[in-house]
């Protein structure tokens, strides 16, 4: 039983950077955008792993990375992604972001998919974050999914279990930190990946020498797309006002720090 | 172009009863629909609609249902086949819904069949002639307010945006709305609870207590008292109702084979990759309350941090009080008061 797991992820500003927008021509965006450093989306990254560990359970299986970014900051991306994992990339060359409309990104998104060479429909995986870390949005993968037919789709996966008739238990987050859990006929699915169990793999040189087999030429020859806005208009894009006047209470006392703390807790 | 509005609602959680978010997200409407001058629909998604609208008696607008067994799960075939039977039946502008896990997997895909646009986590809708939206960007580090020209419009409102409408239970009448559904290929089995011997994440406390990569490292007798630790963070739950989260560095500990706190799992995380929760008052203890932790505190009210460190991220500007203090400690004095206040 094999799948052809495809992974849609994006490329976010390092979470330890600072962010501050500003006004650009097509509206807001991020202040010195193209100098802050990048990473995987964090969700979507969770799915790359999960779908690489599913590959090597699963004989025949493939996997392919599909990522609509700008092209100088997936290949910086790509420096280190392409060591953990092995995966054909699709690159898709656009301005991306959190500003960008999410639906119009899906459109692009599905475009590509539907003309990977050798990608047999009826045994897809489209796996990718439930949210970017961007636009949180949670619309990008369910749209992707209508636009190819998809109607069986999952969000906030935390788990997915093959079984040997190639149906799978999946377990979706849901309010109250519960999981639901279902169990789907088989492939073709959309799941859209919360954390999910598995660690970050190790840097390996040898899977990222193979990588760049492929990876190197799919940037050199990733499209260019035009993403639409849906409608959208941005009225205002602001940072807000966290500032806190803390109080650093370095003197007092155990007992005190306790009372203030059963006080401060009890009150309404 | 006139607007009109659709609420889209569904029964809670192994209940016939409106969930409260779809109740919050009535009040939306309404307040919407009178400011907008617009009229309102409300869509039912639920095993028995004529049981789940009781609690919307003297709502006063048309509401219409989708009711029979393969709506008692939340599912994605069949919801969005539901959703968009409402939807057609109602034909909106604007679809107002709450940000549920069970209306957020289906509302991207029902903005695509309806060949309109969706906005999720939205925190409020205001304007006057159209609606203007606020949400957040970035894992709620950049906050936005949007508008749009394309329709209909789906928007998701998070929970606790809102009061949830109330008003005396009784008969109301419900247009039944037929749902052409697709081949189902997927059942559900129930919900399953994290393996831990208490369920810690309570989305209706008053308190969010966050427990920090400090907690499991050594202390000033050279040793780790993650048994300790975890003890003392248990009884402080079981005490106070507070509900727990985590730093990502803690939840992540398990995978690189360091000492853990059995009971935390990924769905505890606040954070960047994490949940970003509701509370009124939240209590960080060893955690350095660094940026990617504390963009998941963006809607708790009241904070307080106990660290070690008085530079640490939460006393610059983070939190309102910070108690420089050896967290085992003060927990352990803590738990004591709450226990004999009990």
């Amino acid at each position: 039983m094999y799948l052809h797991i495809v992974v849609c992820a994006g490329v976010v500003p390092d979470p330890l950077q600072t962010l501050e927008p500003v006004n650009g021509p097509n509206g807001p965006a991020l202040k010195n955008e193209m100098m802050l450093p990048a990473v995987l989306d964090p969700w979507a990254a969770s799915a790359l792993y999960e779908a690489a560990n599913l590959v090597a359970c699963n004989s025949g299986s493939k996997l392919w990375l599909v990522s609509l970014s700008p092209k100088a900051k997936l290949q910086q991306v790509m420096m280190t992604i392409a060591q953990k994992v092995s995966f054909e990339l699709v690159a898709i060359d656009s301005p991306a972001g959190g500003f960008v409309d999410a639906q119009a990104t899906a459109e692009a998104l599905a475009d590509a998919i539907e003309t990977i060479p050798g990608l047999d429909r009826s045994k897809l995986l489209l796996f990718g974050g439930w949210e970017s870390a961007s636009r949180g949005a949670g619309a990008t993968l369910q749209t992707i999914g209508e636009r190819l037919g998809v109607l069986d789709q999952f969000m906030g996966v935390d788990q997915i279990e093959m079984r040997e008739d190639g149906s799978f238990e999946v377990l979706e987050r849901v309010e109250g930190g519960q999981h639901q859990v279902s169990i789907c006929a088989g492939a073709p699915a959309v799941l859209g990946w919360a954390t999910g169990n598995l660690p970050e793999p190790r840097n390996n040189p040898q899977i990222g020498m193979a990588n760049m087999r492929n990876v190197m030429p799919a940037l050199q020859k990733a499209k260019p797309a035009v993403i639409g806005d849906n409608g959208l208009h941005y009225l205002s894009a602001s940072l807000p006002s966290q500032q806190r006047q803390t109080r650093v209470a370095k003197d007092m006392s155990l007992d005190a720090i306790a009372q203030e703390l059963v006080e401060w807790i009890g009150a309404e | 172009m006139p607007e009109s509005i659709l609420v889209l609602t569904h029964a809670g959680e192994a209940s016939h009863s409106l969930s409260k978010a779809s109740l919050e997200t009535v009040t939306a409407g309404k307040e919407l629909s009178a400011r907008l001058n617009a009229p309102m629909t409300i869509g039912i998604i639920s095993a028995n609609y004529a049981d789940t609208a009781r609690s919307l008696a003297g709502v006063n607008t048309r509401v219409l249902g989708v009711a029979g067994e393969p709506f008692v799960e939340a599912r994605y075939a069949t919801d969005a086949a539901a959703c968009e039977a409402l939807c057609r039946a109602a034909n909106p502008t604007i679809i107002l819904a709450p940000q549920s896990s069970r209306m957020a997997r289906v509302a991207a895909a029902l903005a695509h069949r309806l060949s309109g646009c969706i906005d999720t986590h939205v925190t409020s809708v205001r304007g006057e002639d159209s609606p203007e939206i606020s949400r957040w960007f970035y894992r709620q580090r950049i906050e936005g307010v949007i508008t749009r020209s394309m329709r209909p419009w789906i928007l998701l409102l998070e929970a606790g945006t809102y009061s949830a409408y109330s008003c005396q239970e009784g008969e109301i009448a419900v247009e039944q709305i037929a749902v052409a559904l697709p081949a189902i290929r997927t059942s559900v089995s129930g919900t399953r609870a994290p393996a831990q011997d208490a369920q810690t994440i309570r989305p209706d406390a008053k308190m969010l207590f966050v427990a920090g990569a400090g907690w499991t490292k050594k202390q000033p007798d050279g040793l780790v008292h993650a048994s300790e630790a975890g003890d003392l963070i248990l009884a402080f739950l079981r005490q106070s109702g507070a509900s727990l989260g985590s730093s990502k560095s803690l939840v992540d500990q398990g995978g690189d084979g360091q000492p853990v706190l059995p009971f935390l799992t990924h769905l505890n995380q606040v954070g960047q990759t994490g949940s970003t929760p509701r509370h009124p008052k939240g209590l960080a203890t060893c955690c350095h309350g660094e940026e990617p932790h504390v963009v998941g505190w963006r809607f708790i009210g009241d904070r307080r941090a106990i660290s070690l460190d008085p530079n640490c991220g939460w006393a610059r500007g983070k939190a309102d009080v910070v108690y420089v203090a050896d967290a085992f400690k003060v927990m352990s004095k803590v738990n004591e008061l709450l226990r004999s206040k009990a």
